[in-house]
């Protein structure tokens, strides 16, 4: 429906807005500037600061245009001398308190509070008196705070109730004594705590990581987009000698909007390691030698061909660039190696034939925040993916209901939740028991093993009120997550998710979870399809059965088997037993060394032109911030290079959009929403119902080599020792205490946890929480374990 | 943490305050009882502890900022452990202008302590900056604890003094 339409003069200008809109919009919309401090376009009007006075005709004072709306016929002036009276003394009480440190200020010369000051300030101060001085508080590794500048906007108080869900911060006290802070000391929770920093118009508060570091004039701001999830998200990085030394967010309404997630934000630290590998190491009878570019890459060229393609296997991280991922898997399949993949944390491939021609939403991020009903299955969308949470958590304050089948009680935030927790091998049924409320004749294209299973299902009461949920809830989305992929029976989880949300009309996402994972399926990095999704007659093994045995050599792409892999004591195993290893990697690490033959030094994002598709489809490219370190050089050019040591033709690029230029031939630029999924024929079922299982997620800020070193993230809230949770019942039955050391058993391996109680997991499933620096050595994150009691003397 | 994990932390008497307070407001607007529940806290400690309150955080559905922020703003609210028994001279002006001066000079060199201080036998409290308690008809007064003292003279003070145990 059209808004209604109002004309108004600004100025003496006319302008035309919408009937409804506060003034202060408008005059942005149209480029007259009005200062403002506690205003913020993204958050709830508080008109508490009172800078943005303007005159009124009629009125009898100033009103702030924050809190004016606009009506027909309104005469505005933003600069007359009644304005500019009423601004400039708002602005001499609040430089009452605000302290005149602005060269040591962080915010100095990006300052609100300094601009405006310069722009409607009196040159000297007519105070003399005492100013107040509030104590700084201690809000974690990652926002520093000097609250004596603090001029209470309460920008960040609104930020964390309406946009991060969680109201941490507060203003206690009163009049003079108010101050903005915890009360109780402790850390800001919330995973896109970070924003605070940029709602602040002051210097109050400030990003820890980088206090001090730089001044703005002297940074250089480059566009990029942020590798950890499938947003891809919008940033900027702010670079100083070649170094980031900080990111904000750079808006993008359809994506991030003004916000981005703290690993988003933090996750450069991850870049200026001493770790970092800076020219290429080859192995030989001495130990490691560092080596030059030619001759490493003869090694590699001369090595691989001693193995048949079928001994070989390929594997790369989703967070890579597409026109990486891309050569990749052209190069070594020019060899006739198929075994490439780059699904390293998925447990079940069955139905990969049915899988869309990429993971994705099934609608646009934007789209999100339209829908009346979620269903997340397996997903702890918060920590997966921050940036969709918000949009989700945008749609829930207009009254969306989230449903969430999972095995544990995870916060999202969201204003309307409820959470169906079962053990994961009771998740088909549970699935099975939902799918039963379709009518029956509407089930004949499932596959038999699922029709007998959901043809015995009678539906519970949850499973009957998602059911009704989704079908009468219109716009409505059903979303599988990371928990799930790494799922055994993931492929007949998918089906019946998927009959379930054809018969809802529901959207249907299978959220991709790193930056490019989208990207890696488009372009064929994959066992059984080639670039474009076209099927492969001649596929190769997906990472499980690469890892299972026949290969005796691997591609190791930006990935750190110990931490990236499903099953990382396999995927390590497998490494150390191969005869030959060649590790693509930004970072050398000690295991790599133990395991690797050649060791090639690549950029990271921040440090080349690359492009990722997140998951809605979308292409993005971003030019480099920075040169990689040493004699590390963009993968594709290493790419490149490597394909004339082995005399390969078609690799004649010589920039990576060239390389775009020949992805974007092979794919079109497609939004393959469409997969075949309902109809999947060849589905896992087997599971052991009686046992115990173990179910893990990878923790928020380990999600990929470059945010498991980003050593603020690390120091968060977030990361959390190894330890071990069950029900209250399931700790009586095997005898155990809480705060008991308790032995895991899982495939042959074992490992000792502390254990932990937690009433929301149902029985038989024990939560093991996994540490983002140290291995899981039991191996899959869902999987049957045996618990076993410690005896002590 | 469910209403369920409360008894442990919050008494009888609190959660039956907050229940009285919250059957006059409407359901979705549980936090209008954060009054009601902060006083019933005091009343029965002396002071807000932090653990009480986030307890009634929990129950009505706020987060405990929201709680802290409230009871940090009135100045009634003590955050911190005082005497036994409060006393709240008025000083503002009908009081002063009938001698409050004067009793709250007595109260600090009887009592040894200053304003905003407790005794360190722990039983009073002399609370700082009283302002107008809508008495001034019997100025100078006193809030003892709940009850309002007026008309005070040094005497009267000493004999209200006597009578607290």
């Amino acid at each position: 429906m059209p808004e209604e339409q109002i004309q108004l003069f600004i100025n003496d200008r006319e302008v035309h807005a919408s009937k409804g809109a506060m003034l202060i919009e408008v005059a942005d919309q149209h480029d007259i500037r009005i200062p403002r401090f506690c205003y913020h376009k993204k958050l709830s009007v508080a008109a508490n600061c009172r800078m943005c006075m303007v005159e009124v005709e009629k009125a009898p004072k100033a009103l702030p245009a924050c809190a004016t709306p606009v009506a027909e016929g309104m005469r505005v002036y933003t600069h007359s001398p009644a304005a500019l009276d009423a601004q400039k003394s708002t602005m001499e009480f609040l430089l009452i308190n605000h302290p005149l440190d602005c060269p040591v200020c962080d915010q100095g010369g990006e300052c609100e509070l300094q601009d405006t000051a310069m722009g409607y300030g009196e040159d000297v101060s007519r105070y003399t008196e005492r100013k107040r001085v509030v104590a700084d508080k201690e809000l974690g590794p990652l926002v520093s705070t000097d609250m004596t500048r603090c001029i209470h906007c309460t920008r960040c108080v609104r930020f964390g109730s309406e946009v991060a869900g969680i109201r941490e911060l507060g203003a206690t006290g009163r009049g003079e004594f108010m101050e903005i802070g915890t009360y109780v000391q402790r850390s800001l929770t919330s995973e896109l705590s970070g924003n605070v920093i940029d709602v602040c118009p002051v210097g109050a508060l400030n990003a820890k990581p980088s206090r001090m570091r730089a001044r703005s004039w002297e940074m250089l701001q480059c566009a990029g987009l942020s590798p950890h999830d499938a947003m891809g998200s919008n940033i900027y990085m702010h670079v100083l000698r070649n170094t980031v030394v900080r990111v904000v967010p750079r808006e993008n309404d359809e994506l991030n909007e003004t916000w981005i997630a703290d690993r988003d934000r933090f996750s450069y630290e991850g870049l200026h390691t001493p770790d970092r590998a800076t020219q290429p190491l080859v192995r030989t009878a001495r130990g490691w030698e560092s080596s030059s570019w030619q001759a490493s890459l003869d090694v590699l060229a001369r090595k691989i061909k001693q193995f048949s393609p079928e001994e070989v296997g390929v594997m790369a991280a989703a967070h890579s660039s597409l026109e990486e991922q891309y050569l990749l898997q052209k190069l070594f399949r020019c060899l006739g190696i198929q075994n490439i993949d780059h699904r390293v944390r998925q447990a079940d491939f069955t139905d990969q034939e049915y899988m869309p021609l990429f993971p994705n939403l099934g609608q646009s991020i934007e789209s999100l925040e339209h829908n009346n009903a979620v269903f997340l299955i397996g997903c702890d969308i918060r920590l997966e993916q921050p940036m969709l949470a918000h949009r989700i958590r945008k749609a829930s304050a207009r009254g969306c209901q989230v449903v969430a089948l999972n095995s544990r009680d995870f916060d999202f935030l969201f204003a309307a939740q409820v959470n169906w927790n079962q053990a994961p091998q009771a998740w088909l049924q549970a699935l099975s028991e939902i799918v039963k409320c379709i009518p029956d004749n509407e089930l004949r294209d499932l596959p038999h093993e699922l029709k007998e299973i959901v043809e015995q299902a009678s539906p519970s009461m949850y499973a009957r009120h998602i059911f009704e949920l989704l079908s009468q809830a219109g716009t409505c989305s059903v979303f599988l997550g990371a928990m799930l992929d790494s799922h055994p029976q993931a492929s007949a989880l998918r089906a019946l998710a998927a009959v379930l949300a054809r018969h809802t009309h529901a959207n249907f996402g299978l959220l991709p979870q790193a930056g490019n994972t989208a990207g890696a399926w488009l372009c064929g990095l994959l066992p059984h399809r080639l670039a474009g999704g076209v099927p492969n007659p001649d596929a190769g093994l997906d990472t499980t059965a690469m890892l299972a045995g026949p290969c005796k050599a691997f591609v190791l792409f930006n990935l750190e088997p110990e931490f990236d892999f499903a099953n990382a004591p396999s995927a390590l195993e497998a490494m150390q037993e191969a005869d030959f290893v060649v590790v693509f990697t930004p970072y050398v690490s000690e295991s790599m060394r133990s395991y690797a033959d050649v060791v090639l030094p690549i950029a990271t994002f921040a440090e080349m032109r690359g492009t990722y598709v997140n998951a809605e489809g979308r292409w993005q490219t971003a030019d480099k911030a920075i040169n990689p370190p040493g004699q590390a050089r963009p993968a594709w050019r290493i790419l490149r290079v490597l394909a004339d040591h082995l005399g390969l033709e078609g690799f004649t690029h010589e920039s990576s959009q060239q390389v775009l230029e020949e992805i974007k031939v092979q794919t079109g630029e497609t939004t393959g929403f469409e997969g075949r999924l309902h109809e999947s024929k060849m589905v896992q079922t087997q599971a052991d119902p009686e046992g115990i299982y173990r179910v893990s997620a990878t923790p928020m800020y380990a999600v990929d080599n470059v945010v498991r070193r980003a050593n603020s993230l690390q120091q968060t809230p977030y990361e959390r020792s190894p330890r071990v949770a069950m029900c209250e019942q399931l700790a009586r039955e095997l005898g155990v205490l809480e705060e008991d050391e308790v032995r895991i058993v899982q495939d042959g391996r074992a490992k000792v946890l502390k254990l932990e109680l937690d009433p929301a997991l149902p029985m038989n499933c024990v939560w093991v929480q996994k540490s983002s620096r140290q291995v899981d050595e039991l191996g899959n994150a869902i999987a049957p374990v045996e618990i076993q009691r410690l005896d002590h003397d | 943490m469910t209403p369920a994990d409360l008894p442990g932390t919050l008494s009888n008497y609190v959660r039956g305050e907050m229940d009285d307070w919250l059957s006059r407001y409407p359901v979705d607007q549980k936090q209008s009882a954060v009054l009601g529940a902060l006083r019933a806290l005091q009343h029965e400690d002396g002071y807000l502890k932090t653990e009480k309150m986030d307890a009634v955080a929990t129950y009505l559905d706020m987060p405990p900022i929201a709680v802290y922020e409230v009871a940090s703003f009135y100045s009634m609210f003590e955050l911190e452990p005082v005497g036994k028994h409060t006393l709240a001279v008025c000083t503002n002006l009908s009081c002063m202008l009938c001698g409050a001066d004067k009793i709250v000079e007595h109260l600090e060199h009887k009592l040894g302590i200053g304003l905003g201080e407790s005794t360190p036998d722990g039983k009073f409290f002399l609370k700082k900056e009283e302002e107008c308690l809508a008495a001034c008809c019997g100025a100078p007064m006193m809030q003892v604890n709940h009850d309002y003292e007026e008309n005070l003279t040094i005497e009267k003070v000493d004999r209200i003094l006597e009578g607290l145990d």
